[in-house]
């Protein structure tokens, strides 16, 4: 069984929700859809306070080339252009709409009727995709038709769907490979076609059975796709991390995936896809999975973006007795919540409830030499060493151990047996030393 | 046996001797031109190489000093007046006195004004906290508590209270280097005119946000409500942002404006206590009228040159 080739950790899985079916959530009475979904600057709001707007309907356009345009995903009236505080705490800017019934733009097809035939070209489905507003579903919500126009000179030469979902806890990329595997495997070839490449891989872990079978099964009908299955080995989601696990090809220091021929993209941006460019039907929908062994039921549901979280925490009966922690995302990567009113965002993945035994820090130690964050770290780097170069604030060595590499996927600080907070150092110190790299004047 | 050691001796001082000669004339070739007004200004420095002169150290800073032309752009937080006056002498130029300056913390968000709302167990420093996110009260302007600000001050002039979770500056050893303003992620610290007889006058309170919501995040916020300018007969105080700031160089410590704060946003400090009610106003404000009047026009000085 393929995986990648260096480091990774093997956290329990915990897939507790994988049996629930996506539920629709019900529809907010107020939704605060934030200009701030996507990598790059800020979506700029097109419509007015009063104005009238339908399901669908495009209410910010894109601002920039690393940006997407923003869709209402409530029918109703805009209340008003308002400052509404994310997961972090931080203000931004977003539309907030009274909604009235579910009245849908005309264009979108609402049936469930399977559009196999892909009518558009290449050019026409990257523009359908902009148009759209897609982004990347799997973390970093990078926009999609970007990542689909590799730049001059670099030539794709086939696309890895990432059904990896190596991060504890998250189920929602399972439950589409079951319930919609179909619609993945049309998003996947209609992403091929956008690329021009006539290869196709969906890496799935190995602890998702029914995922593959399900997908061998449908995949049948596609014969340029194959299903990979993958060992369990986190973070193989990692973009670079999958690219060496499916086809065995290394990204280089500092490149990009395009430096290896290959495109990823992750299961629910396929799915994004499929709706996009055969139902036109833009990215204003999310899977979100509600978990956690504390919380008394687990969710997989559909939510409509700009639903606030405290809603949907309200529906599986608030945030339980027993929780110390609400995580936005995976217990390895995700972000722990500081404000619950935060509505949902298109590339919301989870609402995560960890309990205090589950998430209390262990008091550090010192650091004995035993060399398993190396062990661990998927992009070879040594965690030790950085984060004493980051405590002693030494840029240029900083540099030279390559931490602009970090994927910040956790596994050192995860290994460790000092129970040191490596990541958070080492997170800060990159920040820091990428500002430099980037302030460098260019050859 | 003893020609061996004789001849040794003999071979290894002639050697050496020759290679002096090499050397003493590849140093005379090569000889680096340094002006020795260099070391004479390093030695009136204080040495701690602090960088708080905006130079990589006091060897920096004296190389500095010997290159301007004037000492207008260079001042020495550390060693203060007294030290550029020496400078001045040893270069012979002419140096305009400053006031003296110290580390403010403009935050009074105390435990017990600004609630927790959740509990932060990361890595223990500022600028992890507040790069991750908005900080574990409902204030996201705010100190954020975890002493980076502590951590490099030189002087021990800067410790946090445990009761208030808050920095505190030691008047006496701060020497204005601004090394914490510097380390502080949200800009809390700042670098004040120490006042005559150290007396002052502040808002303590950076929040930007709107009134209510300030309000709501901490009670001893800046709501913004521009009381304090309306009140001040000066013009020093100016609201933007909806937080208020008083401009040192023009506030005469009338501490009208400490009075009218109706959150008690705004802090004097060094004032004397227990002011009996009616006369006590009139006393600083009469005061002072004498005191800042050698001190302005230096700190007008400084002023320009930050600009």
């Amino acid at each position: 069984m393929k995986t990648f080739s260096i480091g990774g950790v093997h956290p329990h899985d915990s897939k507790i929700s994988a049996n629930a079916a996506i539920e629709s959530f019900p529809i907010p009475e107020v939704a605060y859809i934030s200009m701030g979904q996507h990598l790059g600057a800020p979506a700029e709001p097109i419509v007015a306070p009063g104005d009238k707007v339908k399901v669908g309907q495009l209410i910010a356009n894109a601002n920039g080339f690393i940006s997407a345009p923003v869709h209402s995903s409530v029918s109703g009236t805009v209340k008003g252009i308002e400052t509404v505080f994310d997961l972090a705490g931080n203000p931004c800017k977003a539309v907030v709409i009274t909604v009235e019934g579910d009245e849908w733009v005309e264009t979108i097809d609402r049936s469930d009727k399977i559009e196999k035939e892909i009518k558009l070209d290449s050019k026409e489905i990257i523009e359908k995709i902009k148009e759209c507003g897609i982004v990347g579903l799997g973390g970093a919500t990078f926009p999609t038709n970007v990542k689909l126009s590799p730049p001059p000179g670099k030539k794709a030469e086939f696309l890895i769907i990432n059904g990896a979902e190596c991060e504890p806890y998250l189920t929602s990329d399972y439950r589409v490979l079951i319930e919609m595997p179909e619609q993945v495997l049309i998003g996947a070839a209609i992403m091929m076609k956008a690329l021009n490449v006539t290869q196709g891989f969906i890496g799935i872990e190995e602890n998702k059975p029914e995922a593959i079978k399900v997908m061998t099964e449908k995949a049948k009908g596609y014969p340029q796709i194959k299903i990979v299955t993958l060992k369990k080995k986190y973070p193989q989601g990692g973009e670079k991390q999958l690219i060496d696990a499916v086809v065995g090809r290394k990204v280089p220091s500092m490149g990009l995936p395009i430096d290896t021929g290959a495109v990823v993209q992750n299961v629910g941006t396929a799915l994004a896809v499929y709706e996009a460019v055969q139902k036109n039907k833009p990215l204003f929908e999310g899977i979100l999975t509600v978990t956690g062994e504390c919380c008394p039921q687990q969710k997989n549901y559909k939510h409509r973006v700009g639903t606030p979280l405290s809603k949907i925490i309200e529906a599986v009966g608030g945030v339980p007795e027993a929780a110390a922690k609400v995580i936005s995302g995976g217990p390895m990567m995700g972000k722990a919540i500081a404000n619950l009113d935060a509505p949902t965002l298109k590339g919301s993945s989870s609402v995560l409830f960890l309990t205090e035994e589950q998430t209390k820090r262990k008091e550090e130690s010192n650091c004995i030499r035993c060399g398993k964050c190396i062990e661990a770290c998927p992009m070879g780097l040594e965690p030790y060493l950085l984060n004493k170069l980051a405590k002693a604030r030494r840029m240029d060595d900083l540099e030279a151990n390559k931490i602009y590499d970090c994927i910040e996927c956790g596994c050192c600080q995860f290994t460790c047996p000092a129970y040191i907070p490596l990541l958070g150092t080492i997170r800060l110190a990159k920040a820091d030393v990428m500002k430099i790299m980037r302030s460098r004047p260019k050859k | 046996m003893s020609t061996t050691i004789i001849f040794t001796v003999a071979s290894l001082s002639i050697l050496g001797l020759l290679l002096a000669v090499v050397l003493y004339f590849v140093a005379q070739k090569f000889k680096v031109e340094e002006d020795p007004r260099i070391d004479i200004v390093e030695a009136i420095m204080p040495g701690a190489n602090c960088g708080g002169c905006g130079q990589a150290g006091c060897r920096a800073f004296a190389e500095a000093c010997t290159k301007a032309e004037n000492l207008d752009n260079l001042f020495c937080p550390v060693g203060g007046n007294a030290t550029m006056k020496k400078v001045a002498d040893a270069l012979g130029f002419q140096v305009a006195e400053k006031a003296p300056m110290v580390a403010v913390v403009r935050c009074n968000g105390t435990c017990e004004n600004r609630p927790k709302t959740n509990i932060y167990d990361g890595v223990a420093t500022c600028a992890a906290k507040s790069a991750l996110y908005c900080g574990d009260t409902g204030c996201r302007y705010g100190c954020v508590g975890c002493g980076d600000c502590v951590a490099v001050c030189n002087f021990g002039a800067l410790s946090m209270d445990p009761k208030t979770g808050l920095p505190v500056v030691d008047e006496e050893k701060c020497t204005a280097c601004g090394a914490c303003a510097k380390a502080c992620p949200k800009g809390v610290i700042e670098i004040r005119n120490k006042g005559p007889k150290n007396r002052r006058v502040f808002v303590s309170c950076v929040s930007k946000d709107k009134g209510a919501v300030a309000r709501k995040a901490c009670k001893a916020a800046c709501i913004g409500c521009g009381k304090c300018a309306k009140v001040c007969p000066f013009g020093a105080i100016t609201v933007e942002n909806n937080v208020a700031y008083i401009d040192f160089n023009k506030c005469k410590l009338c501490t009208k404006c400490v009075s009218e704060c109706p959150t008690g946003a705004i802090h004097k400090v060094n004032f004397p206590e227990k002011p009996a009610a009616p006369a006590a106003p009139a006393a600083p404000a009469a005061k002072p009228a004498e005191a800042p009047a050698p001190a302005a026009k230096p700190v007008e000085n400084n002023v320009n040159q930050e600009k």
